[in-house]
């Protein structure tokens, strides 16, 4: 039988959880029905297919939609090559276990700077020393500074699953290691690679502090060549620019509603990504 | 019979323990030579300096010759890649990799240049026939070798080693994750392919080696303690030591 003393404690610390579980949730849910509330109703069509105008008065989010997708396709062409690469060379190659294991440290720091130090670092390096000028392109390779670390060590604990045996396998049979690595080590961590870069679509979305230093404000409406070679305000940093600089807080929440649901999608596709290689590969 | 490998005054560190000592050890073709002996004996690490596979582990320092053919393997002027497909592997665990059955048959060829579609069908085709499962999967190639049993995978990993046309196979106690069923089939398998090719055997199973081999080696603490045809190493073995480990009193 439970003493009194001891009920009570259970229940207390029954109700406790109940409480921190309720509250998160609760924040949570009101944070998001807040966003949608606010943001959805200003959603229009009109909003999403037109550039803005101090003019006519118009405002349109085209040019920052086209913004950030120029800015997560560029910095995904560089990003992926070199953070695979580098995680092939350091779990495959490099015989100085030593050294590996302080890049791998300093890679874990470097993902938990705050973004505001690459994007005034980006601003010094990109747009002054280099003479990118404030360009999406100075903006994009800000981030492939910033989501190196997380696409390196995602592929590298990636590659670290696939089995020594099947290692041995293939060398046994006369591989080079480049064709051990290639066809059986790679297609053997697809899923680590292709979840890495999912979540790291996610920061590029969201990330809005390296970008103000480096990519700029503008609105214009431009191809992709063009909008590389200069500035433009992706949809984080619209969105910062509408609501601080210009008090427009509705076209603000549009573009946070209009975030929260990318995320989503994007957090989405990663579980499906993931769960979908888990059922192809079993080891 | 002609010999096909032979070692001398083999040494072998790994770091700063020494597991093989002054290994002396001639293998003679098509036939099958078994290594038995205690568990940490080198039986293995002694299996993996014939086609140089302790070369992947970093710490590893080697002293002495081997030959094949009359060349030192261990010479810089070897191309190991090449040395390991004319001496193959059979491991402890069946390996396939996760991919087709036919693409697992394919991987060896197709690394060693052959593209044409009919020629690496034929090979595919005899290798699991040589390897004696080609009934079991000749309506399934495109499915995943994962999928098999173990017996199964294991008889496939022989014919992924077979499709690279080996003249040695070198097989690391490849029946002790099976059930006695499927060691059968592959004991059979073996005694089947010593017609065209030699066979190294490592087991820790002494019956599987008075079953299976002509010649049988026995390793203790690094060294080669005894070496000579089956049937006698097993009736009248000269060493003490042998004498002991295969009446079972240590082990």
């Amino acid at each position: 039988m439970l003493s009194k003393k001891r009920k009570a404690y259970i229940g207390g610390m029954k109700a406790a959880m109940y409480i921190s579980t309720g509250i998160t949730a609760v924040f949570v849910i009101f944070l998001v029905a807040y966003v949608f509330i606010k943001g959805i109703p200003n959603i229009s069509w009109e909003l999403l297919s037109t550039k803005p105008s101090y003019i006519s008065g118009n405002i349109g989010i085209l040019p920052d939609i086209l913004n950030t997708i120029y800015i997560v396709l560029t910095t995904l062409i560089v990003v992926i090559p070199l953070g695979v690469g580098a995680a092939i060379y350091l779990t495959e190659y490099a015989k100085n276990k030593k050294i590996v294991g302080i890049i791998e440290y300093a890679a874990e720091t470097l993902s938990g700077i705050p973004s505001i130090i690459y994007g005034s670092v980006g601003m010094l390096f990109f747009c002054e020393f280099l003479g990118f000028r404030k360009s999406l392109l100075a903006g994009a390779m800000t981030l492939v500074i910033m989501n190196l670390p997380t696409v390196m060590r995602t592929t590298q604990e990636s590659l670290k699953t696939v089995p020594q045996s099947y290692r041995d396998g293939a060398f046994g049979l006369g591989a080079g290691k480049w064709r051990v690595i290639r066809k059986v080590v790679l297609p053997g961590c697809v899923d680590g690679v292709i979840t890495g870069c999912i979540l790291s679509v996610g920061r590029i979305l969201g990330e809005s502090a390296a970008l103000l230093f480096t990519a700029g404000f503008a609105h214009a409406l431009n191809g992709i060549i063009d909008g590389l070679s200069s500035p433009g305000a992706s949809l984080t940093v619209a969105l910062y620019v509408y609501a601080k600089e210009q008090g427009e807080f509705g076209i603000a929440f549009a573009i946070a509603a209009i975030l929260m649901i990318l995320t989503l999608l994007i957090n989405l596709s990663a579980a499906l990504v993931s769960r979908y290689f888990m059922k192809k590969r079993k080891f | 019979m002609n010999d096909i490998m032979t070692a001398k005054n083999l040494n072998l560190w790994y770091d700063k323990t020494q597991a093989l000592k002054n290994v002396n050890i001639t293998i003679p073709e098509k036939s099958i030579t078994a290594f038995i002996g205690p568990s940490g004996c080198g039986k293995s690490t002694f299996l993996k300096t014939l086609n140089r596979m302790n070369d992947l582990i970093p710490t590893v320092r080697i002293t002495g010759e081997i030959s094949y053919n009359g060349q030192n393997i261990y010479d810089s002027t070897v191309d190991v890649n090449e040395l390991r497909r004319e001496i193959g592997m059979v491991f402890q665990k069946p390996n396939p990799f996760p991919m087709s059955i036919y693409d697992n048959i394919a991987y060896g060829p197709r690394t060693h240049g052959i593209r044409s579609k009919v020629k690496l069908d034929e090979i595919v085709e005899q290798s699991l026939r040589d390897a004696a499962i080609w009934d079991e999967v000749k309506d399934r190639l495109k499915k995943n070798a994962l999928g098999m049993s173990g017996g199964q995978q294991q008889r496939l990993c022989i014919a992924r080693a077979l499709a690279v046309k080996p003249k040695i196979l070198l097989m690391d106690e490849p029946t002790s994750a099976l059930d006695p069923i499927s060691t059968l089939r592959i004991e059979e398998l073996a005694i089947e392919l010593k017609k065209s090719y030699t066979i190294v055997i490592v087991t820790h199973n002494m019956q599987q080696a008075v079953r299976i081999s002509d010649n049988t080696a026995f390793f203790l603490m690094g060294e080669l303690i005894e070496y000579g045809e089956t049937e006698k190493l097993f009736s009248q073995p000269e060493d003490k030591r042998t004498e002991d480990y295969i009446t079972g009193r240590f082990g």
